[in-house]
Order: structure tokens, then C-alpha cells, then sequence
């Protein structure tokens, strides 16, 4: 199988043309590099999920300055609210910053509709000189001598070399296991997430969020929301629709026999939540895998000839105050790219030379979040975290703030009647504010 | 309208259809091996359907591609999947 010299043979294949992918061939075409940008939608982003809430802002405009300018964004995000739930009642942390960098350029971060940015995406791509063929499934590695040398795709004569391939094909990444560099998933190492996207009214959008003008805000939801499902639940705010779904972790989705959309309905019927959705006209269902253990899912991350980034390499950071991945996505796609840049120069494509990948994935910040963060998804994404206390801090506000003639409780005997109401002990309690403090404080 | 049936929700999803199914039951193992069914539960688009005999009916038309029952099913072998050929499958709009 090796490439004969009559065979078009690209620098660069890179698979899947999500945040990781066109940003990795955007930069390595700007080098001068011949990047083939493969995708296996109609479209850049047709299969493609989230939130969606891009962090990114400050990355891409290194790449294309002032981004947002141009491309399809909805809302700027200056303000973030996490609630903790009971099956009544909400207690929210509310955060809203108009200062710099929030609500003036680069902005902290953006909700968009992934079809519409990710196809921008590519196309900056595209426009930089990278080759992109959509409606392509990749199914195999090619390799010679052990070393991947290229791409089956599924067609006549679908052989595509290339001196080096980047993996960015996502949460399932086939490419990622077929080369040997990823395991099974275990169920409790992946959510699933359904989403509605709902049309509403831009001026009720503004009125009923008190928002100004492009403003936007992010809601965040932990408690009895998902019922005993380990998880959580979103709402963002869109130009003209709002973005609403529920995570539940698949290992506790199939231990509860719950259906997921089911779990949807509970959460708009919620009493904090209804009101914010009345009105709103479904326009489109989804749903997608998160790999959201992070650290522990890491696959061995090159080979000889090839490279993973994004989901594909579970760059997704869910850490309870954070739940990011396209900013990482893109982090992990540039690095990539960098290292396929340097190998181009030398001519050496082997592991050893592209174990410079890891290097810039510390540089950029990538390796580095998802080890200081290592210990928080296992412990995070759990019952205690996600479901018992936000309940337990709902369930105590309910008893401080209620006046019906009945002596007032102080906080600390509240508390403890609390918890052995939820069953929690406080040994267990303890432990875990250890935890929590180990995961977020130092 | 706010509150939806499964039905409303997956009539707002754009399916372009290939001709050959990219994932397979074997309902064999279903029948045998497995007591859990956990497929019917946690499938986004409700695609499993249960059998009298305990075995399991696929319907791969309107699949999110998303990966749940590969993941979900305790049964090796059990369900085998791939992705649709190139431009067929979901294709999201807005997501």
C-alpha cells in the first residue's frame, strides 16, 4: 500500500471538519502547507451538537481578528447563572459582568448554532487554501510498515495518502480506535445530551432576560432537574431562539431505565424554567455523546503519522463550573497543526517527531486544564455533586426563607436536619467538601 | 407550543435516508443474553423497539448517529454500527 509517486499524496489529512478540524487545516494551509479537510456531513457542522456556548472568543481572533464580525453568532455571553434545584424550587448564583473582555472584543464567550459556525469555520478553511470534501466517510487508516500513511474513505478506489493525518472525528472517533490509539468507553465516562432549539421573539428574548442588545446569557441547572439521572441542564439565549437541553451520564441513564427525552419535558415544565420557555416554537431536536471524564479518557494521543484532537481525544472539560470543548477543540486542532508544520519542515512524520504535539498541547493550556482538573469529572459528575446537594441547598433556602409562626432555625441545626432528611452523612459531607475543594481551590 | 411528544420533536429533524442500515441488532443476543434492554430507554430518537419473544426491532432511518446504544448495550456484539455513507443520515440544521 504504498503511495506510488504518481499518487496524489496530501501534507496533511485532516478528518472531520468540526472546531478541531478547520482550525487545524486553517492554520496548516496558511503555512503553504496541501491540506485534503475531510467531513462526512452534507455540510461542515450537519452532525454536529452542543450547547452551544463558544469560549473561544480570544483563540480564534489570533486567527482571523475581530471573527465575530462576520461570522454567524448569536449572543455574547456576560452573564451566567447556576441554579441548584429541587423539584419546586431554585437557588441561583447569578453572575453578570459588563466589564472588559466580557462585554467589549474579544468577548468571554458566544452562543452559536453549530451548523451554521461550524460551516463558517470550514469555509475560513477553505478560504486559507485546505481542500474540503464533504458527504466523506472516513473508515480506516491506511498504513505501511505500521506507519499510517493515509485514509481509506468509503468509495471506489478510496485510498487518500498523506504525510500526516489528524484525527478530529469526534466523540466516537472510529479513526482514533482503528489506529489503535484509543479503548472501548466506559458507560459512566460519556453523557448524553438532548436539545431543543426554540424559536421565540427577539424583543421577548430581551425583555424576559433583560438583555440590551447582542447580549446573551448562559443557565446552568443542578439538582432534581434530572431526577435521580446523574447530570444537569442548560438554557442559552440565541438571536431569535433559545438553546435548552438536558445532560444525563449513560451509565445512570441505564441504571434509572429514564428516557432522556422524557427528562427534556420534566425540565421545561420545571416551575423556574417554564416561565423563561413560555410562548417558544420547537424547531429542531437533537442529540449527542460528551466525553466528559477527560484525564481518564485521554487516548494515546499521536503515532507514527498521525495525530487526535478535540472530542476525538476527549477534549471536552466537564468540571461542574466548567462544561467546554470547542474552545479546546481548537486549542488541540492548532496544536496539531503546529506539530504537522514542524514535521513537514523536517520530513520527519514518525512519533518521535510528532511527540511534539504534546508540548504544544501544555503550551496552549490543553494538557494543563485537563490535568489541574483530573480529579474533578469522576467526582462531579456524581450523585452527590449533581443531584443531593444542589437539593440539599434548595431544600434548606425553602426552610430559612419560610415564615409561618414557627420559631426561627439557625443555619446549622437547619443544615443538619436537612441532610438527614437527604440521608447524606456528615462524614460523607465532609469528604466531599474536601473534594470540592481539591478539585477547584488548589 | 412548549411541551412536545417524541413524535413533534423527531418531525423537526432533517433524515436523508441511505438505502442500507449503518446499524445492526443481531436480536439473537437480545433474546439470550440480555435482561436489561437498556437500548429501549436511552435511545435519543426511540429507535429499539422490544419484541414479545425479548428480542429487539431496529429502525435505523432516524438515527442521531450519536453512538448511546453502542455504548448503553451490555451485550458484546450485540448491536453493530458504523456511520451512514457520506451526506446521508441526520443532518442538523440548527442543533
Amino acid at each position: 500500500m504504498t503511495a506510488s509517486p504518481t499518487q496524489e499524496q496530501f501534507d496533511v489529512i485532516v478528518v472531520g471538519a468540526g472546531p478541531a478540524g478547520s482550525a487545524a487545516a486553517l492554520l496548516a494551509a496558511r503555512a503553504g502547507l496541501k491540506v485534503l479537510l475531510l467531513e462526512r456531513g452534507e455540510y461542515p457542522g450537519a452532525k454536529n451538537v452542543s450547547g452551544a456556548v463558544f469560549y473561544g472568543s480570544a483563540i480564534l481572533n489570533e486567527l482571523i481578528p475581530n471573527w465575530w464580525e462576520q461570522a454567524p453568532v448569536e449572543r455574547y455571553v456576560c452573564r451566567r447563572d447556576i441554579s441548584f434545584m429541587s423539584p419546586t424550587t431554585a437557588v441561583a448564583l447569578d453572575f453578570r459582568c459588563a466589564g472588559a473582555g466580557y462585554a467589549t472584543a474579544p468577548y468571554n464567550g458566544f452562543t452559536v448554532l453549530r451548523p451554521k459556525f461550524d460551516r463558517w469555520l470550514a469555509a475560513q478553511a477553505e478560504a486559507a487554501g485546505a481542500f474540503l470534501l464533504t458527504s466523506v466517510v472516513v473508515d480506516d487508516v491506511l498504513r505501511d510498515n505500521g506507519r499510517v500513511v493515509g485514509v481509506r474513505v468509503r468509495r471506489e478506489q478510496g485510498e487518500i495518502y498523506g504525510k500526516v493525518v489528524i484525527a478530529c472525528d469526534g466523540v466516537n472517533s472510529f479513526l482514533a480506535k482503528k489506529a489503535g490509539l484509543q479503548r472501548e468507553f466506559h458507560q459512566h465516562e460519556l453523557s448524553l445530551g438532548v436539545k431543543e432549539v426554540v424559536g421565540l421573539d427577539p424583543a421577548i428574548i430581551q425583555d424576559r432576560f433583560h438583555l440590551t442588545g447582542n447580549d446573551g446569557i448562559a443557565f446552568e441547572y443542578l439538582g432534581a432537574i434530572t431526577e435521580d439521572v446523574h447530570g444537569g441542564a442548560f438554557l442559552y439565549t440565541n438571536q431569535d431562539s433559545l438553546s435548552l437541553g438536558v445532560i444525563g451520564q449513560i451509565s445512570s441513564l441505564v441504571e434509572r431505565r429514564k428516557r432522556p427525552y422524557e427528562l427534556l419535558e420534566g425540565f421545561k415544565a420545571h416551575p423556574a424554567v417554564a416561565p423563561l420557555v413560555r410562548g417558544s416554537k420547537l424547531r429542531e431536536y437533537s442529540a449527542h455523546l460528551i466525553p466528559e471524564s477527560g484525564w481518564a479518557m485521554k487516548p494515546k494521543l499521536y503515532t507514527d503519522g498521525m495525530m487526535v484532537a478535540g472530542d476525538a481525544a476527549g477534549f471536552c472539560l466537564a468540571a461542574g463550573l466548567y462544561l467546554e470543548g470547542m474552545n479546546y477543540a481548537m486549542q488541540s486542532g492548532l496544536a496539531a497543526a503546529e506539530t504537522a508544520i514542524q514535521a513537514c519542515q523536517r520530513g520527519d512524520f514518525s512519533a518521535r517527531a510528532l511527540a511534539v504535539y504534546e508540548k504544544q498541547l501544555k503550551q496552549r493550556n490543553v494538557l494543563t486544564d485537563f490535568r489541574a482538573y483530573r480529579h474533578a469529572p469522576a467526582f462531579v459528575n456524581g450523585a452527590r455533586l449533581q443531584n443531593l446537594y444542589p437539593e440539599l441547598i434548595a431544600r434548606s433556602m425553602e426552610n430559612l426563607f419560610r415564615v409561618n409562626g414557627a420559631p426561627k432555625q439557625k443555619i446549622l441545626p437547619l443544615a443538619y436536619r436537612m441532610t438527614r432528611q437527604l440521608e447524606i452523612k456528615p462524614g460523607q459531607l465532609l469528604r466531599d467538601a474536601y473534594q470540592v475543594a481539591r478539585s477547584y481551590l488548589w | 407550543m412548549v411541551m412536545t411528544t417524541h413524535e413533534e420533536k423527531m418531525r423537526t429533524v432533517r433524515f436523508r435516508v441511505a438505502a442500507t442500515p449503518h446499524i445492526t441488532v443481531n436480536s439473537d443476543i437480545c433474546r439470550s443474553e440480555c435482561s436489561t434492554h437498556a437500548c429501549v430507554y436511552v435511545c435519543p430518537a426511540n429507535l429499539f423497539v422490544p419484541l414479545d419473544d425479548g428480542g429487539i426491532l431496529f429502525n435505523y432511518e432516524s438515527c442521531f448517529e450519536c453512538g448511546t446504544c453502542y455504548i448503553a448495550c451490555n451485550q458484546e456484539g450485540a448491536i453493530r454500527w458504523t456511520y451512514p455513507d457520506g451526506g446521508y443520515g441526520v443532518t442538523f440544521r440548527e442543533a
